[in-house]
């Protein structure tokens, strides 16, 4: 009786508690996340585009993703670093000269930070870059095809970290070694030397890779830098035009354990170079040209879209000890990792991975310290400057392990905090935080669009998030990372939408959907296809021997190939079938996967012509079919190849709808 | 047995229920269809629908013009039409005596409508499994193909 009491008594709590709850759902910014107001703000419906491109790095996958912003939409994966099977990046002929490098071909790369073109500081989507980790590189992406049109491998690099950042017109590029190795002091070769001689031996660069106007990309110069770890960069905009900055840290020039032994210093360094000074050094000849082998391989668009490599042997390198005025060090606490310029160009906000506090340094205040020679000492020949006068101030308070930061067109910074899994909030001219928002978990990066730019689109901001766990159907051990929407439009963050992003995504870039959706290709014209081994009619197609090389020349239409019957083929020949689309048709590709080819499928988009080896090992006849749904009879999109034994007296034949 | 029986006869009359209802569905499109077939004009029926909405004539054949046409046509179209036989699509060798050169240049540039709304090209269509496609000629490479069709033709 007292327990039935107890419990009609309790009832109403009840009640009002669930309410309560219920209410708080409704109203909550935060974890409740997927309310109906955060659902209507991320919905796009049916048949509707989204507002924003967003460019995700894949990380270790090394490619580059593609996602609409709000909806979280996975649209596009564009294979950059590494070879990609569904559609023959790096396996067909025409691309393979894409990986080349000198260290051979490199069928996998590490793609980290991707950096939208700018023009007067403002996103201008012609091209995205990208760099590659591991072996260095860079890549440039046209945004005409979505597709990778050249990669420049950067040489005397170890690692290349501290890219792909642009110059507010997109005049350079900037990289800069992750690892120093040992250089000899003339050439910078790398050398046979003792690990633990890296105070002696070690070195680093920082490259500048000039862009020209169609895009093509050169090394004009490379500085020469102390054997630390360089790690992120950005450049400055309006005041700041003509700088670049660069964390750095391993200021302990430490070689092993160096999550101890690179971490005893109190501060590091921003490596702050005045680009525009060294730029004149390098065009009046200054430095020197070393030995310096790096491949530039490029999609040539004048000759059918065929990847050529072109082998450079020399680059020049400016000696920052022998040229006034070239590099500054700003000095930052704790191992910085991000170093992020307002949107006015002002403020360079650092992420002390270590730090309790975000140092911000002031530009003004630099360019009157090195005015007056405001030193506190030199590093390795490299004027040091003094902490207490470049300083704008320290962000209090600002999470644990702050990394990176980006910006609003409001005057506001948003700063990643890795170890406490939040994003703080904070006012740039003030330093207060003025607000923060738990993610989930663990973020890396973040990215507003344009927020890296002079102009930022202020309305949503997408963490980069390392950990998982939790957020989706568990698919074992591994999970794909997580992305999270947070609309800054208000004075309050509120979290949107999770979604999975491929690889490890480090760095992303966002635009207006408009810069970029008005200048896609639909097809290639197959008159301007200049492909040496296109076949633009049926008439052309044919299949020709010359030794125990094999050229078939195919064409591909809805829903045929032609020829689709070829007999002459020998084991041991190296058949190659240069399959040109004669479609002319937006979103009419076709594929071409053979039985037992030890590569992968093309896949040729309309007016394109593509090619695959094939090298035979087996007698007997192969079929040929056509991989991307096309029609109706797609199905039948197939074809027979004979192939007889080496010494058989065969002769080539070929045929298309002869019964 | 029994309630086999009986239940074969419900499925046979669901089954005849849901074919009242997709048969009025197909009326109700036969309806529209002829209501856009009624909306073609005399002008489309006989010349196509599509941009080019004025009579062509060719008195004499050009021969520059039919060369230019050929190499058009063996680029676009000669992967589907030949002349003399079915292959994807018709042949076209005697195209010009039944069709105008209006009609055969906007089923060119414009396939989509064509296929969807024209009778003629409806029905020769239906009876092709493959889909005319649009090669994106332009008007004048459109132009030079039906001169080389009516060289063809004679």
């Amino acid at each position: 009786m007292s327990k039935m009491l107890k419990k009609s008594l309790l009832w109403p709590f009840a009640v009002v508690a669930a309410i309560g709850f219920l209410s708080m759902g409704c109203s909550s910014n935060g974890e409740f996340g997927s309310s109906s107001d955060a659902a209507e703000k991320v919905y796009v419906a049916p048949g509707e585009h989204d507002e924003f491109y967003g460019f995700f790095s894949g990380g270790y996958n090394g490619q580059l993703g593609v996602y609409g912003l709000p909806s979280g939409r996975h649209i596009f994966t564009i294979p950059v670093f590494s070879q990609a099977a569904v559609n023959g990046w790096g396996y067909n002929e025409e691309t393979k000269p894409m990986f080349q490098t000198s260290d051979g071909f490199v069928p996998w790369g590490d793609a980290h930070h991707p950096e939208l073109s700018q023009t007067n500081g403002e996103t201008d989507g012609r091209w995205v870059f990208i760099n590659e980790n591991n072996t260095p590189r860079i890549a440039r992406i046209g945004l005409d095809e979505f597709r990778t049109q050249e990669i420049i491998e950067i040489p005397n690099s170890a690692g290349n970290h501290a890219s792909s950042f642009v110059t507010p017109n997109t005049e350079y590029v900037t990289a800069a070694t992750r690892f120093s190795v040992p250089m000899d002091e003339d050439n910078l070769q790398n050398m046979d030397v003792s690990i633990d001689s890296y105070k002696d031996n070690f070195q680093g660069t920082i490259s500048f890779i000039k862009v020209s106007d169609e895009g093509h990309m050169n090394i004009d110069f490379q500085i020469r830098m102390p054997g630390f770890n360089y790690d992120l960069s950005h450049s400055g905009k309006g005041p700041s035009d003509g700088w670049a900055f660069f964390t750095s840290y391993n200021s302990e020039e430490a070689h092993t354990m160096l999550e101890i032994n690179a971490s005893k210093n109190d501060k590091d360094y921003i490596a702050a170079i005045n680009w525009e000074k060294a730029a004149e050094y390098a065009a009046n000849g200054e430095g020197k040209m070393i030995p310096g082998e790096h491949y530039r391989n490029y999609i040539d668009h004048e000759e059918g879209g065929v990847a050529k490599s072109e082998l450079i042997e020399e680059v020049r390198v400016l000696d920052p000890r022998e040229l006034d005025g070239l590099v500054y060090f700003l000095p930052t606490p704790k191992s910085p990792h991000g170093v992020d310029v307002d949107p006015s160009g002002r403020y360079i906000a650092a992420g002390g991975k270590l730090s309790t506090v975000i140092p911000v340094h002031s530009f003004d205040k630099m360019m009157t310290a090195i005015e007056n020679e405001d030193f506190e000492g030199e590093e390795q020949g490299i004027p040091v400057l003094n902490y207490e006068s470049i300083l704008h101030g320290e962000v209090e308070n600002p999470g644990l392990g702050p990394l990176h930061t980006e910006f609003d067109d409001k005057g506001n910074a948003y700063t990643t905090a890795f170890i406490s899994s939040e994003i703080v909030k904070w006012d740039v001219e003030t330093l207060e935080v003025v607000d923060r928002i738990d993610v989930y978990y663990s973020p890396g990066h973040l990215m507003i669009p344009g927020g890296d730019s002079q102009n930022p689109d202020g309305k949503y901001l997408v963490a980069l998030n390392k950990i998982t766990k939790d957020r989706y159907l568990p698919t074992g051990p591994e999970m794909f990372h997580s992305a999270q929407l947070i609309d800054i439009s208000g004075e309050k963050m509120q979290l949107l939408l999770d979604f999975p992003t491929e690889g490890e995504p480090h760095y992303a870039q966002g635009i207006a959907a408009e810069k970029v959706k008005e200048n896609q290709k639909r097809f290639y014209e197959i008159e301007g296809n200049n492909h040496p081994h296109a076949a633009k009619s049926e008439k052309e197609t044919r299949v020709e021997r010359d030794g125990n090389e094999v050229h078939v020349y195919m064409t591909t239409i809805r829903s045929h190939f032609a020829p689709d019957n070829i007999e002459g083929i020998k084991v041991g020949d190296e058949v190659y079938f240069h399959v040109t689309n004669l479609e002319q048709d937006w979103d009419v590709p076709h594929g071409f996967a053979m039985k037992g080819a030890n590569n992968a499928e093309l896949l040729i988009m309309p007016g394109e012509t593509m090619t695959l080896k094939w090298e035979p090992k087996k007698v007997g006849v192969f079929p040929f079919y056509c991989t991307d749904f096309c029609s109706a009879l797609h199905q039948e999109m197939q074809g027979y190849v004979r192939v007889s034994s080496e010494d058989s007296d065969v002769e080539v034949s070929y045929s298309t709808g002869q019964s | 047995m029994k309630i086999s029986k009986i239940v074969g006869l419900m499925t046979v009359t669901i089954l005849l229920l849901i074919g009242c209802e997709g048969g009025s569905d197909t009326n109700t499109e036969a309806t529209a269809n002829k209501e856009v077939e009624q909306e073609l004009t005399e002008f489309e029926m006989t010349n196509g629908i599509g941009p080019v909405n004025e009579e062509i004539t060719i008195d004499e054949i050009d021969p520059e013009l039919a060369k230019e046409g050929m190499q058009v046509f063996d680029m676009k179209c000669g992967a589907c039409h030949k002349m003399d036989s079915r292959y994807v699509g018709p042949p076209l060798g005697g195209i010009m005596n039944t069709r105008t050169p209006a009609y055969v240049m906007n089923m060119i540039l414009n396939p989509e409508e064509m296929l969807e709304k024209h009778p003629i090209a409806k029905s020769v269509g239906s009876e092709y499994p493959t889909r005319m496609t649009n090669q994106q000629l332009t008007r004048e490479k459109a132009r030079a193909v039906v001169e080389y069709l009516a060289q063809e033709s004679q």
